[in-house]
């Protein structure tokens, strides 16, 4: 079984700016890997480039096998990727749930969860289901991005930044839900700048610096990799 | 009987005049609005489609015998068509760019169309007879009712409330609101935005052609008919703000209205009365009256 995700030897440039060096990392399925690194690091750029988001790439960059560097950013949706932006991009002129229904499909063969089901899980929503996308707090537009994903049958969710500037509750809601998620099989790439939030939920961990990776280990070594932790992260 | 001096009939003969200018001018813009919003491009070359439409329809009687209410639907059709291709070769390499690159290249276009269709046809108009079914007029009582233009306001009203209704209340329409949002990330999502917006385009300049069509018969056939217009059309674009299709088709049919009742009382004025509204609307409120700061 081919794995979830593959990136060898990426480079990224958005215009003149080279960001992204030589980046190589890969994601087995149904694991959970977090990005960490500083502001800047180049975190974020990496899953723009993943959907092919950021200027001219270089490299290669498989989803489930399937080559994706040189597919146009609609059809990599089709390949099974879920994607919530670090600005949560809630549409404006949309409901909450036409925010909902808008990403179509993107699998053939996993189902996704019903409105019902994304409705069941996020209360939240269902409450606020016909007010405008943008009027929701900045929690349940958080919570909001996330089910936008979850509806469509992509597997593969790359999650940038989910916990920042939510109150430590909504912070353990999201916690508990990544977990759920994964029981269930999910693959997710999370970007997290929140330490203490990423550490219990992760199996890897890659640490980006200067847009290229510098660091990595897995949850077991966690303990021992502390202090190069805090000299890269300041943690 | 009188209203102001002026005998109710021809007052309200005049104003429906003013709904007739107004529908084309609220066809017009909802389809500039929306090409606008999408693309970020100012489509100039709305007026010469609207006019390619027309002359469509005539050609169409002239060359073919196909009547009136074929060319109502094939008309718009083939300006989408052609639409289409300006979009795919030459439109879509402007969408990073300034909005002025768009302007130009679509005004080279309108120069290019209408100077074709001058050098065939002069700049006289070519006459196009009321189809059979709505030639005459019905008496109301309280005026006359000229059947053409009735069916010209209720036509263009139908469509620009069905338009309306597909961009605010469907699918189809939640990806086009998204879309001028933030096209990138309803690309992430996986919908095929550069269709969408090729078939936007295209949708946007069928509703001036449909505009033509339904202008043949009123208005002479001539290759400076969207010249005309398309300065004013502009105007009340200005003027209703790109925020709100219902804004764009209100706008249209009340300064149509308002240009009518200026041609009653003032007529010296008519031809200028938009651009000084718009004037008055921009000091008050330059997003336009049912505009959003974007």
């Amino acid at each position: 079984m081919s794995k979830a995700l593959e990136i060898s030897k990426l480079h990224a440039w958005y215009g003149e700016s080279h960001i992204l060096h030589d980046v190589n990392l890969s994601v087995e399925q149904g694991e959970v890997v977090t990005l960490l690194g500083r502001n800047g690091a180049g975190r974020t750029t990496t899953l723009r480039a993943l959907l092919g988001l950021t200027g001219r790439r270089e490299g290669s960059i498989k989803i489930n096998g399937v080559e994706a560097i040189n597919l146009p950013t609609y059809r990599i949706a089709h390949l099974g990727v879920g994607y919530c932006p670090e600005e949560r991009a809630i549409f404006s002129s949309l409901s909450t749930e036409e925010n909902l229904l808008l990403p179509p499909m993107v699998s053939k063969t996993a189902k996704g969860m019903s409105l019902e089901d994304i409705y069941a899980m996020f209360p939240n929503l269902a409450e606020r289901r016909n007010s405008q996308g943008t009027r929701l707090s900045g929690g349940e537009q958080q919570m909001l991005a996330v089910a936008r994903i979850l509806r469509t049958g992509a597997r593969l969710l790359l999650l940038d930044e989910i916990s920042e500037g939510l109150a430590p509750v909504i912070v353990q809601a999201l916690a508990k839900m990544i977990l759920t998620l994964k029981a269930q099989g999910y693959t997710i790439v999370m970007v997290e700048q929140n330490f203490r939030f990423a550490a219990p939920l992760a199996d890897r961990f890659y640490v980006m610096e200067h847009g290229q990776i510098v660091e990595q280990f897995a949850a077991g070594e966690l303990n021992a990799k502390m202090p190069v932790l805090n000299e890269l992260l300041g943690v | 009987m009188e209203i102001f001096g002026i005998p109710t009939s021809a007052l309200l003969g005049q104003l429906l005049l003013g709904l007739v200018n107004g529908s084309f001018y609220a066809m017009l813009s909802l389809g500039l609005a929306v090409i606008f919003g999408l693309l970020n491009v100012i489509n100039f070359a709305h007026g010469a489609l609207y006019m390619m439409g027309a002359f469509l329809a005539w050609m169409g009687l002239q060359y073919f015998g196909i009547s009136y209410w074929v060319m109502l639907l094939v008309a718009p059709l083939l300006v989408a068509l052609f639409g289409i291709v300006i979009e795919k070769t030459m439109l879509r390499w402007l969408y990073k760019l300034d909005h002025l690159y768009g302007l130009l290249l679509t005004f080279g276009i309108t120069l290019m169309l209408e100077g074709v269709f001058r050098s065939f046809y002069g700049v006289s108009g070519q006459p196009y007879s009321v189809p059979e079914l709505l030639s005459g007029a019905t008496d109301l009582g309280f005026m006359i009712l000229p059947n053409y233009r009735a069916w010209v306001v209720a036509a263009s009203l139908t469509v620009c409330l069905m338009t309306w209704f597909v961009i605010e209340k469907t699918r189809l329409g939640a990806y086009l609101r998204a879309g001028t949002e933030n096209p990138k990330m309803v690309e992430a999502f996986g919908v095929n935005v550069p269709l969408m917006v090729t078939l936007t385009y295209g949708f946007g300049v069928a509703l001036a052609g449909f505009a033509g069509v339904l202008a043949a018969p009123v208005l002479q056939v001539s290759p400076l008919m969207g010249s005309n217009l398309i300065i004013t059309v502009f105007a009340v674009v200005v003027i209703g703000g790109m925020g709100s299709i219902l804004g764009s088709i209100l706008t249209g049919l009340g300064l149509g209205i308002i240009e009518g009742l200026t041609r009653v009382f003032y007529p010296e004025l008519s031809a200028t009365v938009v651009f000084i509204v718009m004037a008055i609307v921009l000091l008050i409120r330059p997003a336009g009256l049912f505009g959003r700061e974007k």
